[in-house]
Protein backbone atom coordinates (compact mmCIF):
# COMPACT_ATOMS: atom_id res chain seq x y z
CA UNK A 1 0.00 0.00 0.00
CA UNK A 2 2.38 2.61 1.17
CA UNK A 3 6.34 2.14 1.99
CA UNK A 4 9.42 3.86 3.14
CA UNK A 5 12.76 2.89 2.39
CA UNK A 6 15.49 4.95 3.73
CA UNK A 7 13.80 8.30 4.58
CA UNK A 8 16.20 10.54 5.93
CA UNK A 9 15.16 14.41 7.06
CA UNK A 10 17.32 16.94 8.04
CA UNK A 11 17.04 20.51 9.56
CA UNK A 12 19.36 23.13 8.97
CA UNK A 13 20.21 25.83 11.55
CA UNK A 14 23.30 27.77 10.51
CA UNK A 15 26.02 25.88 9.03
CA UNK A 16 24.78 22.71 11.58
CA UNK A 17 22.68 20.26 10.06
CA UNK A 18 20.68 18.04 12.42
CA UNK A 19 19.11 14.34 11.33
CA UNK A 20 15.26 14.40 12.52
CA UNK A 21 14.88 11.29 10.53
CA UNK A 22 17.53 8.89 10.02
CA UNK A 23 17.04 5.75 7.52
CA UNK A 24 13.46 5.05 8.31
CA UNK A 25 11.88 2.07 6.45
CA UNK A 26 8.83 0.57 6.76
CA UNK A 27 5.60 -0.62 5.26
CA UNK A 28 2.10 0.06 5.48
CA UNK A 29 -0.49 -3.06 5.14
CA UNK A 30 -4.02 -2.56 3.26
CA UNK A 31 -6.85 -1.69 5.62
CA UNK A 32 -4.05 -1.96 8.77
CA UNK A 33 -2.57 0.24 11.56
CA UNK A 34 0.54 1.18 11.69
CA UNK A 35 1.62 2.90 14.81
CA UNK A 36 4.69 4.98 15.52
CA UNK A 37 5.61 5.51 18.64
CA UNK A 38 8.61 7.65 20.55
CA UNK A 39 8.65 10.49 23.25
CA UNK A 40 8.34 14.30 22.13
CA UNK A 41 11.35 15.20 19.43
CA UNK A 42 12.22 11.69 18.51
CA UNK A 43 11.32 12.48 14.67
CA UNK A 44 7.50 10.82 14.29
CA UNK A 45 5.63 13.92 13.54
CA UNK A 46 8.28 15.04 11.01
CA UNK A 47 7.79 11.11 9.35
CA UNK A 48 4.36 12.11 9.04
CA UNK A 49 4.87 15.23 7.38
CA UNK A 50 7.18 13.93 5.24
CA UNK A 51 4.94 11.23 3.57
CA UNK A 52 2.55 14.06 3.01
CA UNK A 53 5.40 16.08 1.31
CA UNK A 54 4.59 19.04 4.13
CA UNK A 55 8.35 19.73 5.81
CA UNK A 56 8.98 23.45 5.42
CA UNK A 57 12.41 25.02 5.61
CA UNK A 58 14.66 24.63 6.94
CA UNK A 59 13.71 21.03 6.92
CA UNK A 60 14.27 18.88 4.16
CA UNK A 61 14.18 15.08 2.77
CA UNK A 62 17.38 14.31 2.01
CA UNK A 63 16.96 10.88 0.59
CA UNK A 64 14.66 7.87 0.43
CA UNK A 65 11.73 7.16 -1.33
CA UNK A 66 7.93 6.88 -0.21
CA UNK A 67 6.03 4.75 -2.82
CA UNK A 68 2.62 5.13 -2.72
CA UNK A 69 1.02 3.36 -5.22
CA UNK A 70 3.49 2.33 -7.70
CA UNK A 71 5.00 5.81 -7.35
CA UNK A 72 7.73 7.58 -5.74
CA UNK A 73 5.79 10.80 -4.03
CA UNK A 74 9.13 12.55 -3.02
CA UNK A 75 9.18 12.65 -7.47
CA UNK A 76 6.17 14.21 -7.30
CA UNK A 77 5.37 17.97 -8.64
CA UNK A 78 3.88 19.87 -6.47
CA UNK A 79 0.34 20.28 -8.45
CA UNK A 80 0.83 16.53 -8.68
CA UNK A 81 0.64 16.39 -5.24
CA UNK A 82 -2.21 18.76 -4.43
CA UNK A 83 -4.47 16.09 -6.44
CA UNK A 84 -2.88 13.01 -3.71
CA UNK A 85 -3.24 15.05 -0.53
CA UNK A 86 -6.54 15.18 1.50
CA UNK A 87 -7.55 12.93 -1.77
CA UNK A 88 -5.70 9.47 -1.28
CA UNK A 89 -3.81 10.60 1.89
CA UNK A 90 -5.36 12.74 4.74
CA UNK A 91 -4.04 13.78 8.06
CA UNK A 92 -5.46 14.99 10.88
CA UNK A 93 -3.49 16.75 13.71
CA UNK A 94 -2.59 17.13 17.92
CA UNK A 95 -4.08 20.37 18.54
CA UNK A 96 -8.54 20.25 17.57
CA UNK A 97 -8.23 23.88 19.24
CA UNK A 98 -5.86 25.16 15.93
CA UNK A 99 -6.47 22.83 13.54
CA UNK A 100 -9.68 24.66 12.01
CA UNK A 101 -9.56 27.82 10.69
CA UNK A 102 -11.82 30.37 13.21
CA UNK A 103 -13.32 32.08 10.10
CA UNK A 104 -15.07 29.63 8.66
CA UNK A 105 -17.99 27.64 9.94
CA UNK A 106 -16.95 23.13 10.45
CA UNK A 107 -19.68 22.62 7.63
CA UNK A 108 -17.57 25.20 5.07
CA UNK A 109 -14.40 23.79 5.92
CA UNK A 110 -15.92 20.25 5.26
CA UNK A 111 -17.24 21.27 2.00
CA UNK A 112 -14.21 23.16 0.93
CA UNK A 113 -12.04 19.93 1.61
CA UNK A 114 -14.67 18.08 -0.79
CA UNK A 115 -14.56 20.51 -3.72
CA UNK A 116 -11.08 20.96 -3.53
CA UNK A 117 -11.57 17.05 -5.07
CA UNK A 118 -14.30 16.28 -6.41
CA UNK A 119 -16.41 17.76 -9.04
CA UNK A 120 -19.30 19.20 -6.91
CA UNK A 121 -21.34 22.48 -6.71
CA UNK A 122 -21.54 24.06 -3.55
CA UNK A 123 -25.21 22.49 -2.65
CA UNK A 124 -24.17 19.13 -3.15
CA UNK A 125 -20.79 19.44 -1.16
CA UNK A 126 -22.63 20.91 1.92
CA UNK A 127 -25.11 17.88 1.57
CA UNK A 128 -21.94 15.79 1.32
CA UNK A 129 -19.86 17.87 4.36
CA UNK A 130 -23.53 17.77 6.30
CA UNK A 131 -23.44 13.45 5.86
CA UNK A 132 -19.49 13.54 7.01
CA UNK A 133 -20.29 15.22 9.78
CA UNK A 134 -22.90 12.54 11.06
CA UNK A 135 -21.00 9.61 9.76
CA UNK A 136 -18.21 11.30 12.76
CA UNK A 137 -21.37 11.20 15.34
CA UNK A 138 -21.57 15.02 15.88
CA UNK A 139 -25.02 15.43 16.89
CA UNK A 140 -27.73 17.35 14.71
CA UNK A 141 -25.30 17.93 12.30
CA UNK A 142 -27.69 19.89 10.33
CA UNK A 143 -27.49 22.94 12.60
CA UNK A 144 -24.03 22.45 13.58
CA UNK A 145 -22.66 22.46 10.44
CA UNK A 146 -22.96 26.21 10.29
CA UNK A 147 -21.53 26.87 13.99
CA UNK A 148 -17.95 28.29 14.06
CA UNK A 149 -14.96 26.03 15.69
CA UNK A 150 -15.38 28.14 18.71
CA UNK A 151 -18.42 26.86 19.46
CA UNK A 152 -17.32 23.35 19.68
CA UNK A 153 -15.59 21.72 22.19
CA UNK A 154 -11.89 19.93 21.75
CA UNK A 155 -13.92 16.23 20.94
CA UNK A 156 -16.01 17.70 18.46
CA UNK A 157 -13.56 19.46 16.86
CA UNK A 158 -11.89 16.87 16.50
CA UNK A 159 -14.50 15.08 14.93
CA UNK A 160 -15.02 17.83 12.53
CA UNK A 161 -11.20 17.30 11.65
CA UNK A 162 -11.55 13.82 10.97
CA UNK A 163 -14.88 14.87 8.75
CA UNK A 164 -12.74 16.89 7.05
CA UNK A 165 -9.80 14.21 6.27
CA UNK A 166 -12.82 12.06 5.67
CA UNK A 167 -14.42 14.00 3.28
CA UNK A 168 -12.83 12.57 0.03
CA UNK A 169 -13.13 8.98 1.02
CA UNK A 170 -9.16 8.75 1.42
CA UNK A 171 -7.17 5.41 1.83
CA UNK A 172 -4.56 6.50 3.97
CA UNK A 173 -5.25 8.58 6.87
CA UNK A 174 -2.12 9.83 9.16
CA UNK A 175 -3.25 10.52 12.73
CA UNK A 176 -0.61 12.92 14.17
CA UNK A 177 -1.23 12.71 18.07
CA UNK A 178 -4.94 12.88 17.63
CA UNK A 179 -6.00 11.87 21.21
CA UNK A 180 -2.84 13.83 23.02
CA UNK A 181 -4.94 17.52 23.56
CA UNK A 182 -7.93 15.43 24.90
CA UNK A 183 -8.70 14.35 28.23
CA UNK A 184 -8.92 10.31 28.86
CA UNK A 185 -12.63 9.40 27.88
CA UNK A 186 -12.88 12.09 25.06
CA UNK A 187 -9.85 10.06 23.85
CA UNK A 188 -11.31 6.91 24.17
CA UNK A 189 -14.42 8.20 22.21
CA UNK A 190 -12.04 9.24 19.18
CA UNK A 191 -10.11 5.90 19.32
CA UNK A 192 -13.18 3.89 19.15
CA UNK A 193 -14.42 6.72 15.98
CA UNK A 194 -11.26 5.87 14.69
CA UNK A 195 -11.97 2.18 14.76
CA UNK A 196 -15.37 2.46 13.33
CA UNK A 197 -14.49 4.62 10.22
CA UNK A 198 -11.31 2.81 9.56
CA UNK A 199 -13.90 0.13 9.14
CA UNK A 200 -16.17 1.86 6.95
CA UNK A 201 -13.97 3.30 4.74
CA UNK A 202 -11.54 0.83 4.53
CA UNK A 203 -8.73 2.86 6.09
CA UNK A 204 -4.94 2.19 6.33
CA UNK A 205 -3.99 4.19 8.96
CA UNK A 206 -0.98 5.92 10.38
CA UNK A 207 -1.01 6.22 14.29
CA UNK A 208 1.34 8.59 15.83
CA UNK A 209 1.41 8.54 19.45
CA UNK A 210 3.83 8.81 22.93
CA UNK A 211 1.15 5.93 24.29
CA UNK A 212 1.49 2.61 24.37
CA UNK A 213 -1.47 2.03 25.93
CA UNK A 214 -3.21 3.31 22.74
CA UNK A 215 -1.03 1.22 20.22
CA UNK A 216 -2.28 -1.65 22.13
CA UNK A 217 -5.89 -0.69 21.61
CA UNK A 218 -5.60 0.07 18.40
CA UNK A 219 -2.40 -0.81 15.75
CA UNK A 220 -1.73 -4.04 14.52
CA UNK A 221 2.24 -3.10 14.00
CA UNK A 222 4.35 -0.69 15.68
CA UNK A 223 7.53 1.36 15.08
CA UNK A 224 9.55 2.72 17.25
CA UNK A 225 11.19 5.42 17.15
CA UNK A 226 14.27 7.25 19.30
CA UNK A 227 16.13 10.25 18.07
CA UNK A 228 15.01 9.70 14.57
CA UNK A 229 16.09 5.96 13.91
CA UNK A 230 13.81 3.04 14.46
CA UNK A 231 14.64 1.25 17.12
CA UNK A 232 11.91 -2.11 17.13
CA UNK A 233 9.52 -3.09 14.88
CA UNK A 234 7.11 -5.62 14.29
CA UNK A 235 4.00 -6.76 15.69
CA UNK A 236 2.08 -4.74 18.22
CA UNK A 237 1.78 -8.18 20.54
CA UNK A 238 5.05 -9.58 20.27
CA UNK A 239 6.51 -5.76 20.42
CA UNK A 240 4.69 -5.89 24.42
CA UNK A 241 5.55 -9.29 25.26
CA UNK A 242 9.27 -9.43 24.76
CA UNK A 243 10.75 -6.12 23.60
CA UNK A 244 14.14 -6.20 22.11
CA UNK A 245 15.17 -2.88 22.77
CA UNK A 246 16.02 -1.37 25.75
CA UNK A 247 15.03 2.32 24.73
CA UNK A 248 10.98 0.06 24.03
CA UNK A 249 11.50 -1.40 27.60
CA UNK A 250 12.44 2.10 28.86
CA UNK A 251 9.30 3.40 27.66
CA UNK A 252 7.35 0.18 28.84
CA UNK A 253 8.73 0.30 31.93
CA UNK A 254 7.49 3.91 32.53
CA UNK A 255 4.08 2.83 31.32
CA UNK A 256 3.87 0.05 34.63
CA UNK A 257 5.46 2.74 36.94
CA UNK A 258 2.23 5.10 36.01
CA UNK A 259 -0.32 2.36 35.93
CA UNK A 260 0.90 0.99 38.91
CA UNK A 261 0.81 4.15 40.58
CA UNK B 1 -16.66 51.95 26.90
CA UNK B 2 -15.24 55.34 26.52
CA UNK B 3 -13.67 55.07 23.21
CA UNK B 4 -16.68 53.50 22.05
CA UNK B 5 -19.33 56.48 22.40
CA UNK B 6 -16.24 58.35 20.53
CA UNK B 7 -16.58 55.93 17.59
CA UNK B 8 -20.10 56.17 17.18
CA UNK B 9 -19.50 59.95 17.73
CA UNK B 10 -17.12 59.60 15.02
CA UNK B 11 -19.26 56.93 13.31
CA UNK B 12 -22.47 59.53 12.98
CA UNK B 13 -20.08 62.39 11.74
CA UNK B 14 -18.45 60.68 9.03
CA UNK B 15 -21.93 59.37 8.04
CA UNK B 16 -23.65 62.84 7.79
CA UNK B 17 -20.50 64.14 5.54
CA UNK B 18 -20.59 60.98 3.03
CA UNK B 19 -24.69 62.05 2.74
CA UNK B 20 -23.74 65.34 2.12
CA UNK B 21 -21.53 64.55 0.32
CA UNK B 22 -23.12 62.18 -2.39
CA UNK B 23 -26.15 65.27 -2.31
CA UNK B 24 -24.07 67.84 -2.46
CA UNK B 25 -25.47 68.95 -5.64
CA UNK B 26 -29.05 68.66 -4.59
CA UNK B 27 -28.39 70.41 -1.01
CA UNK B 28 -25.63 72.99 -2.53
CA UNK B 29 -27.41 76.77 -2.31
CA UNK B 30 -25.99 77.96 -5.05
CA UNK B 31 -22.67 76.51 -7.78
CA UNK B 32 -19.68 76.07 -6.18
CA UNK B 33 -17.77 77.57 -9.01
CA UNK B 34 -20.13 80.53 -9.65
CA UNK B 35 -19.74 84.25 -8.36
CA UNK B 36 -23.10 84.98 -6.79
CA UNK B 37 -22.57 87.88 -4.31
CA UNK B 38 -19.79 90.48 -2.67
CA UNK B 39 -16.35 89.42 -1.98
CA UNK B 40 -15.97 88.08 1.25
CA UNK B 41 -18.93 88.40 2.93
CA UNK B 42 -19.54 87.11 6.50
CA UNK B 43 -21.82 84.10 7.12
CA UNK B 44 -25.36 84.74 7.25
CA UNK B 45 -28.64 83.45 6.52
CA UNK B 46 -28.22 84.25 2.52
CA UNK B 47 -25.04 82.69 3.07
CA UNK B 48 -24.59 79.80 5.34
CA UNK B 49 -20.76 80.10 5.48
CA UNK B 50 -20.30 83.52 4.04
CA UNK B 51 -18.27 84.20 0.65
CA UNK B 52 -15.03 83.61 -0.49
CA UNK B 53 -12.36 86.66 -1.51
CA UNK B 54 -13.89 85.70 -5.45
CA UNK B 55 -17.62 86.18 -4.42
CA UNK B 56 -18.30 82.36 -4.79
CA UNK B 57 -20.90 80.76 -1.56
CA UNK B 58 -18.53 78.97 0.60
CA UNK B 59 -21.47 76.67 2.15
CA UNK B 60 -21.35 75.28 -1.28
CA UNK B 61 -18.06 75.20 -1.92
CA UNK B 62 -17.34 73.23 1.29
CA UNK B 63 -20.15 70.31 -0.20
CA UNK B 64 -18.09 70.18 -3.33
CA UNK B 65 -15.29 70.24 -1.78
CA UNK B 66 -16.02 67.14 0.86
CA UNK B 67 -16.44 64.90 -2.39
CA UNK B 68 -12.81 65.52 -2.52
CA UNK B 69 -11.34 64.96 0.49
CA UNK B 70 -14.04 61.92 1.04
CA UNK B 71 -13.26 60.17 -2.76
CA UNK B 72 -9.44 61.48 -2.47
CA UNK B 73 -9.24 59.25 0.89
CA UNK B 74 -11.10 56.28 -0.21
CA UNK B 75 -9.28 55.84 -3.57
CA UNK B 76 -5.95 56.33 -2.01
CA UNK B 77 -6.63 53.92 0.88
CA UNK B 78 -7.70 51.34 -1.68
CA UNK B 79 -4.69 51.30 -3.60
CA UNK B 80 -2.83 51.58 -0.76
CA UNK B 81 -4.01 48.69 1.24
CA UNK B 82 -4.45 46.35 -2.29
CA UNK B 83 -0.34 46.88 -2.61
CA UNK B 84 0.39 46.51 0.60
CA UNK B 85 -1.82 43.36 1.45
CA UNK B 86 -0.57 41.98 -1.81
CA UNK B 87 3.26 42.63 -1.38
CA UNK B 88 2.94 42.20 2.55
CA UNK B 89 0.88 38.50 2.14
CA UNK B 90 3.82 37.24 -0.30
CA UNK B 91 6.10 38.40 1.21
CA UNK B 92 5.18 36.89 4.21
CA UNK B 93 3.63 33.54 3.38
CA UNK B 94 6.84 33.10 0.92
CA UNK B 95 9.46 34.50 2.98
CA UNK B 96 13.39 33.99 1.52
CA UNK B 97 14.75 36.29 -0.98
CA UNK B 98 11.84 37.51 -2.31
CA UNK B 99 10.41 38.69 1.44
CA UNK B 100 14.11 40.24 1.72
CA UNK B 101 14.03 42.13 -1.45
CA UNK B 102 10.50 43.03 -0.60
CA UNK B 103 11.61 44.22 2.60
CA UNK B 104 14.20 46.16 2.00
CA UNK B 105 12.44 48.48 -1.31
CA UNK B 106 10.12 49.13 1.97
CA UNK B 107 12.99 50.27 4.04
CA UNK B 108 14.02 52.54 0.70
CA UNK B 109 10.43 53.79 0.36
CA UNK B 110 9.96 54.76 3.76
CA UNK B 111 13.29 56.81 4.36
CA UNK B 112 12.12 58.92 1.79
CA UNK B 113 10.37 62.19 3.64
CA UNK B 114 6.55 61.33 2.29
CA UNK B 115 5.47 64.64 1.61
CA UNK B 116 8.77 65.33 -0.64
CA UNK B 117 8.68 62.51 -2.63
CA UNK B 118 4.52 62.97 -3.53
CA UNK B 119 5.50 66.52 -4.40
CA UNK B 120 8.34 65.79 -6.98
CA UNK B 121 5.88 63.34 -7.92
CA UNK B 122 3.30 65.64 -8.41
CA UNK B 123 5.74 68.53 -9.63
CA UNK B 124 6.38 66.27 -12.49
CA UNK B 125 2.71 64.67 -13.62
CA UNK B 126 0.33 67.45 -14.14
CA UNK B 127 -1.37 68.18 -10.67
CA UNK B 128 -5.36 66.37 -10.79
CA UNK B 129 -7.58 64.45 -8.39
CA UNK B 130 -6.76 61.52 -9.77
CA UNK B 131 -3.40 62.21 -9.79
CA UNK B 132 -3.32 62.78 -6.52
CA UNK B 133 -5.60 59.38 -5.37
CA UNK B 134 -2.83 57.18 -7.04
CA UNK B 135 0.06 59.44 -6.02
CA UNK B 136 -0.96 59.41 -2.43
CA UNK B 137 -2.11 55.39 -2.23
CA UNK B 138 1.44 54.38 -4.34
CA UNK B 139 3.38 56.08 -1.00
CA UNK B 140 1.21 54.51 2.02
CA UNK B 141 1.51 51.21 1.52
CA UNK B 142 4.51 50.54 3.05
CA UNK B 143 2.78 50.26 6.81
CA UNK B 144 0.24 47.93 5.62
CA UNK B 145 2.61 45.62 3.75
CA UNK B 146 4.65 45.62 6.80
CA UNK B 147 1.90 45.17 9.26
CA UNK B 148 0.34 42.09 6.88
CA UNK B 149 3.57 40.20 6.66
CA UNK B 150 3.50 40.16 10.34
CA UNK B 151 0.54 39.00 10.16
CA UNK B 152 1.18 36.32 7.72
CA UNK B 153 4.45 35.49 9.59
CA UNK B 154 2.35 34.33 12.83
CA UNK B 155 -0.67 32.91 11.01
CA UNK B 156 1.32 30.49 8.28
CA UNK B 157 2.42 28.64 11.43
CA UNK B 158 -0.83 27.72 12.68
CA UNK B 159 -1.80 24.73 12.76
CA UNK B 160 -4.95 25.41 10.07
CA UNK B 161 -2.65 26.34 7.72
CA UNK B 162 -0.82 23.33 7.77
CA UNK B 163 -4.23 21.40 7.41
CA UNK B 164 -5.40 23.27 4.32
CA UNK B 165 -2.07 22.18 3.00
CA UNK B 166 -2.71 18.69 3.88
CA UNK B 167 -6.22 19.03 2.38
CA UNK B 168 -4.63 19.97 -0.84
CA UNK B 169 -5.14 23.38 -0.97
CA UNK B 170 -3.01 25.18 -3.43
CA UNK B 171 -0.51 28.24 -2.04
CA UNK B 172 -2.77 30.87 -3.62
CA UNK B 173 -5.95 29.04 -1.73
CA UNK B 174 -4.24 29.19 1.63
CA UNK B 175 -3.20 32.90 1.19
CA UNK B 176 -5.86 34.21 0.00
CA UNK B 177 -8.55 32.29 1.66
CA UNK B 178 -6.98 31.04 4.66
CA UNK B 179 -4.47 33.57 5.79
CA UNK B 180 -5.71 36.86 4.69
CA UNK B 181 -9.64 36.39 6.79
CA UNK B 182 -7.71 35.75 9.73
CA UNK B 183 -5.38 38.96 9.12
CA UNK B 184 -8.59 41.52 8.27
CA UNK B 185 -9.11 42.92 11.38
CA UNK B 186 -5.65 44.96 11.64
CA UNK B 187 -5.80 45.69 8.19
CA UNK B 188 -9.65 47.16 8.44
CA UNK B 189 -8.16 49.46 11.58
CA UNK B 190 -4.53 50.11 9.28
CA UNK B 191 -7.41 51.45 7.26
CA UNK B 192 -9.38 53.88 8.78
CA UNK B 193 -6.46 55.48 10.01
CA UNK B 194 -4.84 55.63 6.28
CA UNK B 195 -8.15 57.15 5.04
CA UNK B 196 -7.22 60.09 8.06
CA UNK B 197 -3.43 60.44 6.92
CA UNK B 198 -4.86 60.50 2.64
CA UNK B 199 -7.08 63.47 3.62
CA UNK B 200 -4.41 64.89 5.21
CA UNK B 201 -1.81 65.01 2.91
CA UNK B 202 -4.51 65.83 0.08
CA UNK B 203 -5.16 69.27 1.83
CA UNK B 204 -1.61 69.86 2.30
CA UNK B 205 -1.03 68.67 -1.50
CA UNK B 206 -3.70 71.36 -2.45
CA UNK B 207 -2.93 73.70 -0.29
CA UNK B 208 0.40 74.07 -1.64
CA UNK B 209 -1.05 74.06 -5.22
CA UNK B 210 0.23 70.42 -5.99
CA UNK B 211 -3.18 68.92 -5.72
CA UNK B 212 -6.78 69.79 -6.53
CA UNK B 213 -6.47 73.00 -9.26
CA UNK B 214 -9.19 75.47 -9.17
CA UNK B 215 -11.83 76.17 -10.10
CA UNK B 216 -12.89 72.63 -8.35
CA UNK B 217 -13.06 73.25 -4.64
CA UNK B 218 -11.01 70.81 -1.82
CA UNK B 219 -10.95 71.81 1.58
CA UNK B 220 -7.13 72.20 1.08
CA UNK B 221 -6.62 74.60 -1.68
CA UNK B 222 -9.81 76.64 0.25
CA UNK B 223 -7.40 76.71 2.61
CA UNK B 224 -4.64 78.26 0.18
CA UNK B 225 -7.15 80.78 -1.06
CA UNK B 226 -8.06 82.28 2.35
CA UNK B 227 -4.63 82.91 3.24
CA UNK B 228 -4.59 86.71 2.17
CA UNK B 229 -7.63 86.97 3.87
CA UNK B 230 -6.62 85.16 7.38
CA UNK B 231 -7.63 88.78 9.78
CA UNK B 232 -10.21 90.20 7.51
CA UNK B 233 -12.30 87.53 6.75
CA UNK B 234 -11.21 84.27 9.23
CA UNK B 235 -14.41 81.80 8.27
CA UNK B 236 -12.72 81.91 4.85
CA UNK B 237 -9.95 79.88 6.94
CA UNK B 238 -11.72 78.18 9.91
CA UNK B 239 -14.19 76.46 8.31
CA UNK B 240 -12.35 74.48 5.60
CA UNK B 241 -9.83 73.86 8.29
CA UNK B 242 -12.59 72.64 11.07
CA UNK B 243 -14.00 70.39 8.36
CA UNK B 244 -10.31 68.96 7.89
CA UNK B 245 -9.91 68.48 11.77
CA UNK B 246 -13.70 67.03 12.21
CA UNK B 247 -12.86 64.28 9.59
CA UNK B 248 -9.58 63.21 10.42
CA UNK B 249 -10.40 63.18 14.16
CA UNK B 250 -13.62 61.23 13.70
CA UNK B 251 -11.45 58.88 11.25
CA UNK B 252 -9.10 58.42 14.06
CA UNK B 253 -12.20 57.83 16.83
CA UNK B 254 -13.81 55.40 14.41
CA UNK B 255 -10.03 53.88 14.07
CA UNK B 256 -8.98 53.64 17.24
CA UNK B 257 -12.89 52.19 18.12
CA UNK B 258 -12.32 49.36 15.89
CA UNK B 259 -8.95 48.27 17.05
CA UNK B 260 -10.12 48.27 20.62
CA UNK B 261 -13.53 46.20 19.43
CA UNK B 262 -11.48 44.34 17.41
CA UNK B 263 -8.73 43.26 19.54
CA UNK B 264 -5.90 44.22 17.65
CA UNK B 265 -1.96 45.61 18.20
CA UNK B 266 -1.01 48.22 16.85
Amino acid sequence: MLEVKGLSVEFVSGRQAVKAVNDVSFKLMKGTTLGIAGESGSGKSTIALAIMRLIAPPGKIVSGEIVFDGRDLLKLSESELTGIRGARIAMIFQDPFTSLNPVFTAGEQVAEAIRLHQNLNRQEAWASAVKMLEAVHIREAVARAHDYPHQFSGGMRQRVMIAMALACRPEILIADEPTTALDATIQMEIIQLLKEVQKEFNLSVIFITHNFGIVKAFCRDVLVINQGRVVEAGPVDRVLASPQSPYTQKLLNALKVINNE
Amino acid sequence: MEKNKLAIFGLIILGLFVLLAIFAPLIAPYSPDEIVASQTLAPSSAHLFGTDDLGRDLFSRALFGARVSLSVGLVAVFISITVGTLLGSLSGYYGGFFDLVIMRFVDVMLAFPAIFLILAIQAMLTPNIYNVMVVIGLTSWMGVARLVRGEFLRIRELQYVEAARAIGCSDFRIIFRHILPNAQAPIIVAGTLGMAGAILTESALSFLGLGVQPPMASWGNMLMDSQAYMFDAPWLAVIPGLLILVTVLSLYFVGEGLREKLDVRS
